[in-house]
């Protein structure tokens, strides 16, 4: 049981909801996976802010704008509505200020797209019901006191985030331990239950 | 005595008459400097390496650090040593010259047959010496487009250098914004930082301190200021170099010898090589170019002209930026790499930034590091591809 079964499921999810030839920040871009997918299959102008330098590098060779930073301090030095889509995937949960970070990502894109793992899936609930303890998992494998996820939310706690900042939710998507898109008339209770990841396109 | 004679007499006629190529340009064409006087007439010294393609898309440009030169990928006539960056050009290399078109100028202010001090200046029919007017970086660049536009391109494919080089590179891309369809700048920043500027000053005080100088017009008396000029480049040559790296290669190791003399002696090997260093150095430099191209780099400082708006100076880029640095460098620290950066983000540059470790130092740029050229390659790959270059 975990919440993460396959961290980067997302990314398909994430590239159906950017229109072609759109211009794209991805925020904590890893190995370029995803930038290199919305290249192939979309045209975007794409960049990137990735915090490893070992992924960094890896972007450059494939040929991709990215840059080394950290989105905690690095996204003031972003214009706004310097892009069209301001991407944050599977990132979220590893900022200092989940909630500095998304307004940034308002500002810099005219839409913000963030995906991350839902830590209120019932796996995760069960778990710390029956054990008392947290999660750690095949794929959570970090305990408590050396995890990058400082700041995991459940979906919920996200839709209230972005109502506090001002954000509309334009389309939200979860995926469940499947890897499947989930029903769009599901009530929150539901996706916050058996969502195991989720998908947000905001706008200011 | 003889040897350095003949050396000597070599070294003024690389001055004049390089073993390379070389562009004159006459009275009617001066190069207008940024000091507010015109240089006329002028020359400039380039090697060129593979074949301008029919559309003429293909050429990159090369830009030299401080004592670098136009043998980028040929034999230096004055030392007889291997061109300075055939790691990475030459034919099948990153920078391939079966592609692409390389031209590799002479810096104006140098010594190897471009127009600098040791050149004749033909209103005295003797060496401009101090004479010659200070050079900026951006007189260079505007040196470098006349030769370009000499070869009818429009733009360039790909303007590369660290260090001196990457200023070139810099100042290319906010000069000729359309000139430059791809840019790598690496080592380098958009200025000389206080630090930087007072170890050049310590090296063009030696020179200057050095007798043998006489004001700049040691050519003309038949000498050199070679312990000024070589003090100079051991104090340059500890700031390309990492304490780490120091270490590792010299420790405390002595020379030669099984214990301390007690004396001055280079007892160190770490001081026998900065010797070395500094002997070698001053047999193919004249000491007033690195008087006028240090003073080019502490000069250099984009934002300033720019109003202090480093963001200003990239306004309305549309060229492909690949900012390199290295971890272990302290002449030009990843800080200032990463201004830069920001400045172009600020710009809606297409930028990369890759920061390579290694405990190599400022000079890891000419060296070869795999994860430098696998980031170049996939750089230089990708901008081929935009510009359709199969």
């Amino acid at each position: 049981m975990s919440v993460n079964s396959n961290p980067r499921i997302d990314l398909q999810v994430v590239a159906d909801l950017i229109p072609d030839n759109a211009k794209v920040l991805d925020v904590g871009c890893s190995d370029g996976e995803l930038l290199e997918l919305l290249r192939n299959q979309k045209n975007i102008d794409g960049r990137g802010v990735e915090i490893s330098q070992r992924g960094v590098n890896e972007c450059v060779a494939r040929g991709l704008s990215v840059i080394q930073g950290d989105a905690d301090t690095d996204l003031v030095y972003y214009p706004d509505n310097s892009f069209d889509y301001a991407l944050l995937s599977q990132t979220l949960q590893a900022t200092r200020n989940p909630r500095a970070v998304l307004e940034h990502l308002l500002r810099i894109g005219e839409h913000a797209i963030v995906s991350f793992p839902n830590f209120g899936h019932w796996s995760v609930r069960t778990s710390l019901f029956f054990n008392g303890r947290m999660p750690v998992t095949k794929d959570l494998p970090y305990s408590w006191y050396d995890t990058p996820n400082i700041h995991f939310c459940t979906i919920r706690d996200f839709v209230v985030l972005c109502d506090e900042v001002g954000a509309k939710v334009e389309k939200a998507v979860a995926i469940n331990a499947n890897g499947q898109k989930m029903g769009f008339s599901m009530p929150w209770w539901f996706w916050n239950f058996f969502g195991q990841q989720a998908v947000f396109l905001l706008r200011r | 005595m003889m040897a350095v004679a003949r050396a000597k007499s070599r070294k003024a006629d690389e001055a004049n008459n390089p073993s390379s190529q070389v562009l004159r340009f006459g009275a009617d064409k001066p190069l207008i400097l940024e000091a507010g006087v015109k240089l006329a007439p002028f020359q400039i010294a380039y090697e060129t390496y593979g074949e301008l393609n029919a559309d003429k898309s293909n050429a990159v440009l090369i830009c030299h650090a401080l004592t670098g030169d136009q043998y980028v990928a040929s034999t230096n006539p004055v030392t007889g040593k291997p061109g300075w960056w055939e790691v990475l050009i030459g034919p099948g290399k990153i920078i391939d010259t079966n592609r692409f078109f390389v031209i590799s100028p002479n810096v104006i202010g140098s010594c190897l047959g471009s127009t600098g001090p040791a050149s004749t200046n033909p209103a005295t029919g003797k060496p401009y010496g101090l004479d010659l007017p200070i050079i900026t970086i951006r007189d260079m660049v505007r040196a470098q487009a006349m030769l370009v536009d000499h070869f009818g391109i429009d733009q360039l494919f790909c303007v590369i250098g660290g260090s001196m080089g990457g200023m070139q590179v810099l100042e290319w891309t906010s000069t000729y914004p359309d000139r430059v369809f791809s840019a790598l700048p690496m080592a380098t920043g958009t200025r000389h930082s206080a630090q930087n500027i007072a170890f050049y000053e310590a090296g063009r005080q030696a020179v200057m301190a050095d007798p043998n100088w006489r004001g700049g017009k040691y050519i003309e008396a038949g000498v050199r200021p070679e312990k000024g000029l070589a003090v100079a480049r051991m104090i340059a040559h500890i700031t390309y170099l990492s304490e780490v790296a120091l270490h590792r290669k010299f420790g405390r190791n002595l020379q030669d010898r099984q214990k301390l003399t007690f004396s001055f002696d280079a007892d160190f090997q770490i001081e026998s090589y900065l010797r070395h260093q500094g002997m070698t150095f001053v047999d193919r430099f004249d000491a007033n170019s690195y008087l006028y191209l240090s003073r080019a780099m502490d000069y250099f400082d984009m934002a300033a002209d720019h109003d202090g708006q480093l963001a200003a100076a990239f306004k309305n880029t549309k060229t492909r930026f690949c900012v390199v640095s290295f971890t272990s460098d302290w002449h030009f620290p990843t800080e200032e790499s990463r201004a830069l950066v920001h400045a172009l983000n600020a710009s809606g540059a297409p930028v990369s930034f890759v920061e390579i470790e290694t405990d190599r130092g400022h000079d890891a740029f000419l060296l070869d590091e795999p994860e430098l050229f696998s980031a170049i390659g996939g750089f230089v790959a990708s901008a081929a591809r935009a510009k359709g270059l199969a």
